[in-house]
């Protein structure tokens, strides 16, 4: 059979279980749209290429699946790479096919001609040239399955518009993949499992701190079953928050600069630390020689070289967060006791829960809007943040119940990935409430996407906590520049409620405390179009506890 | 801190050098040198890579270096028994009267010259990098006018595999 590149690529996406693509056409990739006109593989036209990006990154996190756009050459390529850099800071599965200009033309900066490999590479898991269109089924083959093994990550594949056109002998087949310096991980040292299951069943004081490993190995299931078992306290961090149900009498909620004191103080007395999926980040452990002074640390990941990246452990185990922590839990005893690490527990969390006040302006508190919704929803909703105190809110008042249900840009702090995220969320999720809690500034990144949700009727829900201000920054500049508010008031803004009904969407606009709950309600009534909620909440409520940058954990900000 | 050599085989493709480039840059990796060529197998690449580090860094550097696609294998080759050879061409002021002075030195070291100009010498040497240090620091007071060295290339010893 005869086929053209750009009509391979499409079969071979096929043989990889792809059934949507967000992107958006251009000069370049022209043979693949035109293969695309005759494909039942759905695409979602985006309105800018940075939404494509993160709508299939958020497509990839709810599902596990791997997610995939597309865009043309040049800008189009360049417009993606905060979307990638934002899935390869949070370990996302992702393949991004880039169109390239003719390959004579390469390298004779071409009309947009941008040398997308050389850009991406430090902001992929790996990428490709296609040198040929006889490559097309091994390049494909090879970018899902980097993408979606060991950790996961994104895989970029740039293609020259002649290989998409040029027509060749084509029959499917199952390539084998080869790569001799690609290897996927399988099973565990079992010395090491010994050892820390000793650790474990030894250990008085022990906290488990999970990560987005947890989720990624779909492992939510082993890490409850580790911390029931033992009665061991869970912390989560930001991209872990979902992997345990908030609601559990063991879970401490986030650690890190915006932990919960609980949390913190949790960490900083225990006798054993169980690190599991998770990177040793600074915004969790702070003052790094003060991180968990008393603690042996067990990490576990599936990345090499993770382990002893940041902080010394004792034992690491290199492996799958799943396969490690099964084998882990078949050797720990059971215990039915609470102990006097419980009630210490307990009563930090009764002196220091998470708590705000009431507005000086007589304003909503944001933190309100999100109980708000955590409560109508049930926990059971997808939840996606744009980034700053919208994003810390969100983390300490929703109570999550399952996995893969926060979506929120925790490495690399992508403002603008909120709108764009809960579009990919919404479109792999049709039957689960989809909520975007963004702040004012973030939403104007990206707000072009209301286009796109009107445009497929996907109701996804804004919820802007509306202070006028870039929040966090302004939090920053409160406590640590003397109050100078340097370029952070954006009191100057559009009237977003006509700004959706101008998109087609609906537009909502909630000033007062008792009205939030109705709106709230009524927007999850919607089917058939977004809904931007606008909620004028408090100018100046800030996001506590908090640890100053480079402080000990056990050095909080904030009302005891 | 110590100097280690790391014996690194790579697919022999395209972006490959950069990549390994763009990791250690990126990390804050200090490169003392690298060099690069192809194998007994031609789909095989061989880097030399001199990097200096205390051994967390250096475990590091590995690990890293492992994530890449196209690593195959490292090997810190630092305590191994190796032959290691640097090459070094040097382009040396040579007036007719200090040339059999030169001469000498370059026979002293075991080098070569390798091109005789009206007033200049070019000179060949190989050997490890003491060697070539000392070469150059001898030549110094002749006036160097240009000088090329490239990376260390290492080979461990006996029957033993390096990689």
């Amino acid at each position: 059979m005869k086929l053209k590149g750009a009509e391979i690529l499409l079969q071979c996406l096929k043989q990889e279980g792809v059934d949507t693509i967000f992107g958006y056409p251009g000069g370049t990739v022209l043979p693949i749209y035109d293969a695309l006109y005759d494909s039942d593989i759905r695409h979602i036209l985006v309105r800018h290429e940075q939404g494509a990006a993160h709508a299939a990154d958020a497509y990839a996190r709810v599902t596990g699946k791997t997610g995939v756009c597309i865009a043309t050459s040049g800008p189009g390529a360049t417009n993606l790479v905060t979307g990638i850099a934002t899935a390869n800071m949070d370990s996302v599965p992702m393949v991004c096919f880039t169109g390239q200009v003719v390959s004579p033309l390469i390298g004779r900066d071409a009309f947009q001609e941008a040398d997308i490999t050389g850009i991406t590479m430090p902001i992929t898991k790996h990428n490709y040239v296609l040198e040929r269109t006889e490559d097309v089924p091994r390049l494909v083959k090879e970018a899902f399955y980097v993408a979606s093994t060991n950790r996961p990550g994104p895989v970029v594949v740039d293609l020259p518009k002649d290989f998409m056109e040029r027509e060749i002998e084509y029959e499917p087949y199952n390539s084998e993949i080869n790569l001799r310096g690609y290897r996927v991980m399988k099973g565990c040292n079992y010395g090491q499992v010994v050892s820390a299951a000793e650790l474990i069943n030894k250990s008085e004081r022990p906290v488990i701190y999970a990560g987005g490993g947890v989720i990624a190995s779909e492992a939510a299931e082993e890490l409850r079953q580790l911390s029931e078992k033992r009665k061991i306290p869970v912390t989560t961090t930001l991209m872990g928050m979902s992997a345990f149900p908030s609601s559990n009498y063991l879970s401490l909620g986030m650690l890190g600069m915006h932990g919960t004191r609980y949390a913190n103080y949790a960490i900083g007395e225990c006798d054993l630390l169980i690190a599991v999926g998770v990177r040793f980040d600074d915004r969790v452990t702070g003052k790094i020689a003060e991180f968990a002074p008393h603690a042996r640390i067990i990490h576990i990941d599936i990345d090499a070289a993770e382990i002893g990246k940041n902080v010394d452990v004792h034992i690491p185990i290199v492996g799958q967060v799943k396969e490690v922590l099964q084998a882990i839990n078949k050797r720990i005893e059971t215990i039915e006791e609470f102990t006097e690490w419980h009630q210490i527990i307990d009563r930090w969390k009764a002196e220091y829960p998470l708590r705000y006040g009431a507005s000086s302006e007589g304003r909503i508190m944001p933190q309100h809007v999100i109980e708000k919704i955590s409560e109508l929803t049930q926990g059971e909703a997808i939840i996606t943040t744009e980034v700053g105190q919208n994003q810390m809110w969100a983390a300490h008042y929703y109570k999550f119940k399952n996995p893969r249900s926060f979506v929120t840009s925790g490495g690399l702090g992508t403002m603008g990935f909120g709108l764009p995220a809960a579009i990919g969320a919404k479109v792999a999720c049709p039957d689960r409430p989809v909520i975007d809690i963004a702040g004012d500034g973030s939403i104007q990144m990206n707000i072009q996407e209301l286009g796109t949700a009107v445009a497929y009727k996907i109701p996804v829900i804004v919820c802007i906590l509306n202070n006028q201000y870039l929040g966090m920054v302004r939090q920053w500049q409160s406590l640590f520049y003397g109050g100078r508010f340097s370029y952070t008031d954006i009191s100057s803004q559009p009237d977003f409620v006509k700004l959706a009904e101008a998109y087609g969407a609906i537009g909502m606009r909630v000033k007062n405390t008792q009205e939030v709950d109705n709106a709230l309600r009524e927007a999850l009534k919607v089917t058939d179009r977004p809904v931007v909620i606008d909620f004028w909440v408090d100018r100046m409520a800030d996001v506590y506890p908090m640890v100053a940058p480079g402080e000990s954990l056990l050095n909080m900000l904030g009302e005891e | 801190m110590k100097k280690h050599t790391l014996a690194v085989t790579v697919e022999n493709r395209p972006g490959v050098l950069t990549r390994v480039a763009t990791l250690f840059r990126r990390r804050g990796y200090n490169i003392e040198s690298l060099a690069v060529g192809a194998t007994e197998n031609p789909s095989i690449s061989r880097m030399t890579i001199v990097v200096t580090g205390d051994d967390k860094i250096i475990e590091q550097v590995s690990k890293q270096l492992y994530k890449l696609v196209d690593v195959i294998k490292v090997v810190d080759i630092t305590e191994e028994r190796l032959v290691e050879r640097e090459l070094i061409l040097i382009k040396v002021k040579a007036d007719p009267n200090v040339r059999s002075e030169i001469v000498q030195l370059v026979e002293i070291f075991r080098a070569r010259i390798v091109d005789i100009g009206k007033n200049t010498l070019i000179i060949e040497a190989t050997g490890d990098s003491g060697k070539m240090e000392a070469i150059e620091d001898s030549l110094k007071p002749f006036g160097i006018l240009e000088l090329v060295r490239t990376g260390k290339i290492a080979i461990v010893r006996g029957p033993g595999h390096s990689i």
